[in-house]
């Protein structure tokens, strides 16, 4: 998954749990940005349409409304989305994008207000050029807004269920005889390992087929070593069946019931 | 460690549920419900989260719901570990005008620093002009200010017509958009350790005495203080609340004789900067409609003297309004920091 190779901040809380959030990129934020800046075009229309209007009534009335809608529009429109939207705006609503504190607390209007203050200085001096460089550069991938302002960018990964059915459906799993060991195994695999099963699974028709029987041999060897099921169980069970057999046992039971439940809920 | 997951989740799925709904009716209110039932229960279920949580990362496969988890221990662990006082924008613009004297005399040491950097721009910029009058060419960057004194007074004096007719509101608008950039430019520099706001104060500090003494050498220091005084009095305010606004920023950057980390000084300061910020967009705004309706016009529509005089009650007013009742302040900021 290609959000795995993205930066993490991890916060470990005093009662020792430790849960990480996926820092956003300068590629999707600069996309955000692009969009916000656009969606700002669209209002300032609307604000010319509104000024011209105002003609009616006064030239110099209109053309003030039109100097000051200008500036609040590029000044208020982040800071009143961030504040009234939990941290996004609409770019950022596109993207999956939300702006949090630095260290996982509530959002503070006062930070909204600095880290959009401070686009004036990211924006120098041209195209973002010194936030673009402040967040590939540091660690937390913080322009120099959000550094001010103590708040981060993370990306919210959306979480899909692959389709476990279609792929599982009416197949035999031997190893379901063994539920002891189906519970160890469910144990011994880190989501790492599990991840790349799956995606194994759903790929394989995209491999060359000397290369696919390569790899379903390498991880089902590999997952052989996790758990030793019964000879007579797997010895007549091809590498991909017994990587399919894994995989079955690791998200199909629970998940997919537990996903369901929630769906009621 | 968990044998049965469904039996697990089972059990534990209603206290998700709970927490769930718990921490949308905190989110909703963010000013914090007052039931102290509730917020024992928000911390019980938090807590029964967090187990769970520790308890699933054994059982790794399950990434859905670890994921869901996460989500829930993160949102409880934002609201439960949050110390800062939650601000209401209602009662953020109610009390604004209680907390800006308040602020503004806590970073006292900062305005007096800003003023000392405006006043050194001065002196510089007056004594340039007067040493070497070409330098008034590349100081002053507007061409009303290019003039000699004499002719403009002489100008502006004989003139019938209003050369604003029409354009009062568009010119004012301009004015507070042009310095309110400006301002946020002094304001937002304090990241450079304070360097970019020392620069900027300093040069708009240069601009003004080199004005002055043009106008002084000149002998028209009436007309000077009729023209720059009733807006003068609070958009230099402005700026210089601007730098030291840019000042406690860069202070705080820097961190001398503060073993806290650069994130908690920041945090420390960031209510107060945005208090102080927003106090110089509404001074500009003020400064600049008098300018755009008062300022422009002088002798014979307005008096001199009429304009000095706004010129000078306006600078009592707002001395009043950022020193008052410093004891009353001193005591409201001792509580508040008991309170903290």
């Amino acid at each position: 998954m290609n959000y795995k190779r993205r930066k993490q901040l991890t916060i470990r809380t005093p009662e020792g749990v430790e849960f990480s959030f996926l820092l956003a990129g300068p590629v999707s934020r600069c996309l955000a940005l692009t969009i916000d800046f656009f969606v700002k075009i669209v209002i300032m229309n609307v604000a010319a349409t509104i000024s011209n209007i105002f003609k009616i009534i006064s030239i110099d009335f209109s053309a003030s409304f039109l100097i000051i809608s200008y500036f609040i529009v590029s000044i208020c429109y982040s800071i009143t989305l961030e504040w009234c939207w939990q941290g996004q705006t609409l770019g950022k609503r596109l993207f999956r994008l939300r702006v949090i504190d630095a260290q996982g607390l509530r959002l503070h209007f006062s930070q909204v207000v600095i880290r959009n203050l401070l686009h004036v200085i990211d924006m120098l001096p041209v195209f973002y050029l010194v936030g673009g460089l402040s967040c590939i550069l540091s660690n937390k991938a913080q322009r120099l807004g959000d550094l001010a302002a103590n708040t981060i960018v993370i990306y919210v990964p959306k979480i899909e269920q692959p389709e476990l059915d279609q792929l599982l459906k009416g197949k035999y799993n031997s190893l379901r005889r063994y539920p002891h060991l189906c519970s160890r195994l469910r144990q011994n695999v880190s989501p790492d390992e599990a991840e790349i099963a799956m995606q194994a699974i759903i790929r394989r028709d995209d491999f060359d087929p000397s290369e696919r029987i390569k790899l379903f041999e390498e991880i089902a060897q590999y997952f052989k070593t996790k758990v030793i099921f019964p000879d007579e169980d797997i010895e007549n069970v091809s590498d991909e069946q017994y990587v399919r057999n894994v995989v079955d046992i690791l998200f199909s039971s629970t998940q997919r019931e537990w996903a369901e439940s929630k769906v009621q809920v | 460690m968990i044998i049965d997951v469904k039996n697990f989740i089972a059990q534990e799925q209603k206290y998700w549920d709970e927490l769930d709904q718990l921490l949308n009716e905190f989110e909703s209110e963010p000013v914090g419900i007052g039931n102290l039932g509730k917020l024992k229960r928000l911390h019980y279920l938090y807590q029964r989260a967090s187990a769970d949580l520790a308890r699933i990362m054994s059982f790794s496969s399950e990434r859905l719901l670890k994921e869901n988890l996460e989500s829930l221990v993160s949102r409880a662990y934002g609201e439960i570990h949050e110390t800062r006082p939650v601000i209401n924008i209602l009662s953020f613009f109610q009390k604004f005008f209680l907390d800006v004297p308040i602020v503004f005399q806590k970073y006292q040491i900062n305005f007096v620093l800003s003023c000392l950097i405006f006043i050194s721009g001065s002196i510089f910029g007056g004594l340039a002009v007067s040493l070497d009058p070409g330098a008034k060419e590349v100081l002053m960057p507007f061409y009303q200010l290019q003039q000699s004194p004499q002719e403009r007074v002489a100008w502006e004096e004989k003139r019938t017509t209003d050369p604003l007719q029409g354009h009062k509101d568009t010119f004012s608008s301009f004015l507070w958009v042009h310095n309110t950039q400006v301002a946020i430019m002094i304001i937002a520099f304090g990241i450079t350790w304070g360097i970019g706001t020392v620069l900027m104060v300093f040069y708009n500090g240069i601009i003004l005495g080199a004005v002055a003494i043009d106008y002084f050498n000149a002998g028209q220091v009436k007309f000077l203080l009729g023209w720059l005084l009733p807006h003068g009095v609070i958009e230099i305010p402005a700026f210089l609340i601007a730098g030291q606004v840019g000042l406690i920023f860069g202070n705080a950057m820097i961190g001398w004789g503060d073993t806290t980390s650069l994130q908690q000084r920041l945090r420390r300061i960031s209510g107060d900067m945005m208090v102080l910020s927003l106090t110089v967009a509404l001074m500009l705004s003020w400064a600049g409609f008098v300018e755009a309706f008062i300022s422009q016009y002088h002798w014979p529509v307005i008096s001199y003297n009429v304009k000095i005089g706004f010129g000078i009650l306006e600078l009592i007013v707002l001395i009043s309004f950022l020193y008052q009742g410093v004891s009353s302040s001193n005591e409201l900021q001792k509580k508040k920091t008991t309170n903290n």
